[in-house]
């Protein structure tokens, strides 16, 4: 076996350690750390496992609250109570910097990960969600990335058995070296059989199960807290290759340990491996944990300690077994066909005690490695970035206004950012566990809940556009409109999960980026009533031409109380009446036609104002709850006419609509503007009055805009185009664009 | 009379295992087992299903290791006695790979995943499979494979065609068999396919994901329910019970 390098301060400088926690290290442990300790201070205290850059803020997110059973950060998933006895996991997570590198292996494993932070919690997942951001895509490295990327989610999902419902898929320029993979899982659990990840009781068994332990992804954590470069396309290696199939076999085996009652604790083993399940579990339980790697099943020949503590293998386990039911896991996985192993136990001295080869590798406290215990917390400085004067000097009077206004709607419904998403979800199985009620295209997905009168609803949403222009403002919008498009299925929006993916949080003006979303995260959640559950932060997300769009993803949980209520988003009869509730202002700023027409990113955040917000939502949801919706959509990306289009074509059966609105501003406003807080409804024209009535409750603008029916779409006299056309570029665009040569 | 029971093969890795279970036993009203890879006994089940996924990983060709597993001798033990055998998706392919079923189910032209709702128009009624089904009759029900591009030689493809062994072939809604209406590339439409004798079926759509308006579809329950009819009306001697 290899000789351990000698450990030095430029060693730990080489593992990204600063001078000053080196320092830390050596007070922690009154002496030099060993090769093994010092790796496992360098994955734990990296960005990715400690965020020490970013803890700070998201404490001042409302974290407890409404229907939350576990607190944002005390466990592996967040928790939401949902009745009938039942709870719902549900987590986003990046894989960012993999998927820059190794595509499909990248996304595969991105999905691998969350979907086990899932199932840890003793849930079955029920549903995947994927928010993507790429580069141009007339670029052919950029088309490279989308298609792995995509058959990466769709290989480890389909085959894992889990429906693929609902994303994102968005491209920037700005995110052209680095693009963003963020997956979500949502499960469901029985309040009873919810596992945690703590390790407690002095002697309890600590057993390693599922896969074997490679020599891959090592440092994985470590290389996601630095910005991409020339080199990192060296770094392929520390992707780790993900297999949905013994996944899925760990899934089955571990939700039979947790049900029989067998398990103290359990934690998947994701960035930073052993090291990370066994510091985290030992220090929430206040307790401490022996392990012995010449017990761990490997795969490599001689592995050094060093590898296999911090070895990110996929499709592992740790779990600390009730003493004495060690046969009956062992028995369980052995019919799944997955190894589990006693590797160690739990001790009650508050440290990690690592012996290989006979040999005592690492000593340490537990809680000095861990978030919340002794990982440093760093408070960053910000500073307003100097590009905001320049987008925020924009005047829309710079802009000529489009005489052709259906030809800027034909340009706009093919844009790879408002058209169909359909090229990519066909590639995910949406439909399997058959309780897809709307799949992918819908404002959000929903999946009814077998054996109950429930449904839940699930969206992420994030223009990272809006952000760039105003961090605040741009962040509300997000947890806005995820929250807008669950109600428009029928729901009540319950809390949210984040995935903060931002640049370099050690430049100041990264920095005010994030604070400012925090913060606008924090005031949009706290208004709506939806907590945050928890996340992840993904930061270092440049490459050598600058930082990505700041986007934090927003992950909303909704909760429809009986599936008669569930709403769709399209036309669905002739002859009824159509309204847009919420008022349009005169706002092209930062919006896609803005960027897809003219070439220019610019303008403030478009309007938003979140007591508007919160009256429209509480309208739509009365008139849902009422009854006498056939239809309910939001206005997003391209404004009211895009809006309008995607009613008249995205239900089973196309069908047109006659619209006649008052044009009180400039025409591209009101037709392309994206000011929020607007949704489109339809209903029986018999239903116009309780329309009305609901909305003059809710103190909501509401407009009359005209009928469902006939085969084209006509808005005033300037818009006029047949539905098949639309449909034809809508459902087609994105294809034509990214299978070509 | 017992009710009819339904066997449900569980490879490590079948995906779909569960909804066929609660398509059969909760939506259709009829008893159900789930028989595990390595038994060796069918349990005295009606019907056998293999269900879709990824059995044993599908690493290799799909359900090229599944057709050497414990439970498959009894399966084909049970369907050249003249039992009823069902495979959806995985379960169509282990069929194949196992010589149940002539074909085999190669790579979707598109080389992609496909999923989304297709409609498949019956080409011959009054199976036991299609019992309920009327000539030309076109149902409507999602496909989610990677790998289900029907494809056999001439004469093994002739003989389909001349015995009526092709059940079902994608066409349009209103049944126009068009290659815009083929998801994966299919010899001629080619969707479903019955053996010989009547009694072993398989399919690439999923029929239990279309059992409920809910989710979208009640279509894929009249296929249940002709084979739930055939064996009722069956001579209980007709397949020897263990």
């Amino acid at each position: 076996m290899k000789k351990d390098p000698e450990v030095t301060p430029e060693l730990a400088r080489e593992l990204g350690l600063s001078d000053e926690e080196y320092s830390r290290i050596l007070e922690i442990l009154g002496r030099t750390p060993t090769y093994t300790e010092l790796g496992m201070y360098s994955v734990m205290w990296s960005e990715h496992c400690s965020y020490k850059n970013s803890i700070a803020l998201l404490k001042t997110l409302p974290r407890s609250g409404g229907r939350l059973l576990v607190e944002a950060g005390q466990e592996n998933a967040g928790l939401v109570e949902i009745g009938d006895g039942q709870a719902v996991a549900f987590k986003i997570e990046s894989h960012n910097h993999p998927s820059a590198v190794e595509p499909f292996q990248g996304a595969a494993t991105g999905v691998g990960g969350i979907l086990r932070d899932v199932f840890t919690m003793g849930a079955r997942p029920i549903a995947a969600c994927d928010s993507l951001r790429f580069g141009d895509p007339s670029q052919p490295r950029v088309r490279y990335l989308v298609r792995g990327v995509v058959s990466g989610i769709g290989h480890y999902g389909n085959c894992f058995g889990v429906p693929t419902v609902a994303g994102e898929l968005f491209f920037d320029r700005s995110y052209q070296g680095n693009p963003l993979v963020n997956a979500m899982a949502v499960g469901i659990v029985q309040q009873g059989r919810i596992a945690s990840a703590t390790a407690s009781g002095k002697g309890n068994p600590v057993m390693i199960v599922g896969s074997s332990t490679g020599r891959d992804g090592i440092h994985g954590a470590t290389f996601a807290s630095v910005e991409l470069s020339e080199d990192s396309e060296s770094k392929r290696p520390s992707v780790q290759v993900g297999d949905p199939f013994t996944e899925k076999l760990l899934l089955e085996a571990t939700l039979e340990i947790i049900r029989e009652g067998l398990v103290i604790g359990i934690q998947d083993m994701g960035a930073a491996g052993i090291t990370c399940s066994a510091t985290e579990m030992s220090a929430r339980g206040e307790a401490g944990m022996r392990i012995d790697l010449d017990r761990v099943p490997v795969r490599e020949e001689n592995m050094s300690a060093y590898e296999i503590m911090l070895s990110e293998s996929q499709e592992r386990m740790l779990v600390v077994v009730r003493k004495g039911c060690e046969d009956r896991v062992r028995e369980i996985f052995k019919k799944w066909d997955l190894h589990a192993v006693i590797i160690g136990e739990v001790t009650d001295d508050g440290y990690v005690t690592v012996s290989h080869g006979g040999e005592i590798v690492a000593h340490a406290p537990a809680e000095s490695f861990v978030l919340g215990g002794g990982a440093p917390v760093y408070t960053r400085e910000e500073q307003r970035p100097t590009y905001l004067d320049v987008t925020g000097a924009f005047h829309p009077s710079s802009i000529p206004v489009p005489r052709d206004t259906t030809y800027i709607l034909r340009l706009l419904i093919s844009a790879p950012n408002i058209a169909s998403k359909k090229w990519a979800y066909e590639q995910y199985d949406t439909s399997v566990r058959t309780n897809t009620v709307q799949g992918p295209g819908g404002d959000a997905a929903v999946i009814r809940i077998k054996g109950t009168r429930k449904a839940l609803a699930v969206s992420t949403d994030c223009n990272g556009r809006y952000v760039y222009l105003n961090p605040r403002k741009g962040t509300m919008i997000a947890v806005a409109e995820a929250a807008r498009n669950v109600v428009c299925t029928g729901a009540e929006p319950l809390a949210i999960t984040n995935c903060l993916n931002f640049g370099n949080p050690y430049k100041p003006e990264i920095f005010y980026q994030f604070a400012e979303a925090v913060r606008g995260m924090g005031e949009a959640c706290r208004a709506l009533g939806t907590p945050v559950t928890g996340g992840n932060v993904s930061f270092y997300n440049e490459d050598p031409e600058g930082a990505v769009y700041p986007t934090p993803v927003i992950g909303m949980l909704g909760l429809i109380e009986d599936i008669d209520l569930i709403t769709t988003s399209f036309f669905t009869s002739p002859g009824d009446s159509v309204f847009l509730l919420g008022q349009t202002r005169e706002d092209i700023g930062g919006s896609e036609y803005l960027s897809h027409v003219h070439g220019v990113v610019a303008g403030d955040a478009p309007y938003f104002d979140i007591q508007e917000e919160i009256r429209v939502q509480s309208a739509v949801r009365e008139m849902i709850r009422e009854r006498v919706l056939h239809s309910a959509h939001d206005v997003s990306e391209g404004g009211l006419a895009v809006a309008f289009a995607e009613c008249c074509i995205t239900g089973p059966r196309p069908i047109g609509a006659v619209l006649r609105v008052p044009v009180p501003f400039r025409r591209d406003a009101l037709y392309f503007g994206e000011s929020q807080s607007r949704i489109i409804v339809s209903c029986a024209p018999q239903d116009d009055n309780a329309l009305f009535r609901i909305a003059a409750k809710h103190n909501v603008d509401i407009l009359k805009a005209g009928v469902v029916g006939g085969d084209e779409l006509r808005m005033n006299e300037d818009i006029k185009i047949s539905i098949l056309e639309l449909a034809d570029l809508y459902f087609k665009a994105l294809e034509r664009l990214l299978v070509r040569a | 009379m017992a009710p009819v029971r339904f066997g449900i093969v569980v490879f490590p890795g079948s995906n779909c295992d569960h909804d066929a279970y609660y398509a059969v036993k909760h939506v259709l009203g009829a008893d159900a087992v789930f028989l595990w890879h390595r038994d060796t006994t069918l349990r005295g089940v009606d019907v056998v299903i293999l269900p879709g996924g990824f059995s044993y990983g599908d690493y290799l060709r799909c359900g090229a290791i599944a057709r050497f597993s414990p439970i498959m001798k009894e399966v084909v033990r049970f369907a050249k006695a003249g039992g009823f055998v069902m495979g959806i998706c995985n379960g169509f392919q282990i069929l194949c790979e196992s010589g149940l079923l002539p074909g085999s189910l190669l790579r979707n032209a598109s080389l992609r995943f496909v999923c989304r709702m297709v409609h498949i128009r019956t080409e011959r009624a009054g199976t036991a499979f299609t019992r309920l089904l009327a000539q030309g009759q076109v149902l409507t029900m999602p496909v989610a494979h990677g790998e289900g591009n029907y494809y056999t030689d001439a004469s093994t493809l002739a003989g389909l065609e001349a015995k009526g062994q092709v059940l079902f072939r994608y066409s349009t809604l209103d049944g126009q068999v068009t290659p815009g209406a083929n998801p994966n590339g299919s010899l001629r439409n080619i969707a479903g396919v019955m053996n010989e004798e009547g009694n072993v079926f398989g399919l690439m759509p999923h029929p239990e994901r279309a059992m409920e308006h809910i989710i979208g579809s009640v279509d894929g329950a009249m296929i249940f329910r002709s084979v739930l009819e055939a064996v009722t009306q069956r001579a209980p001697s007709a397949v020897s019970k263990e």
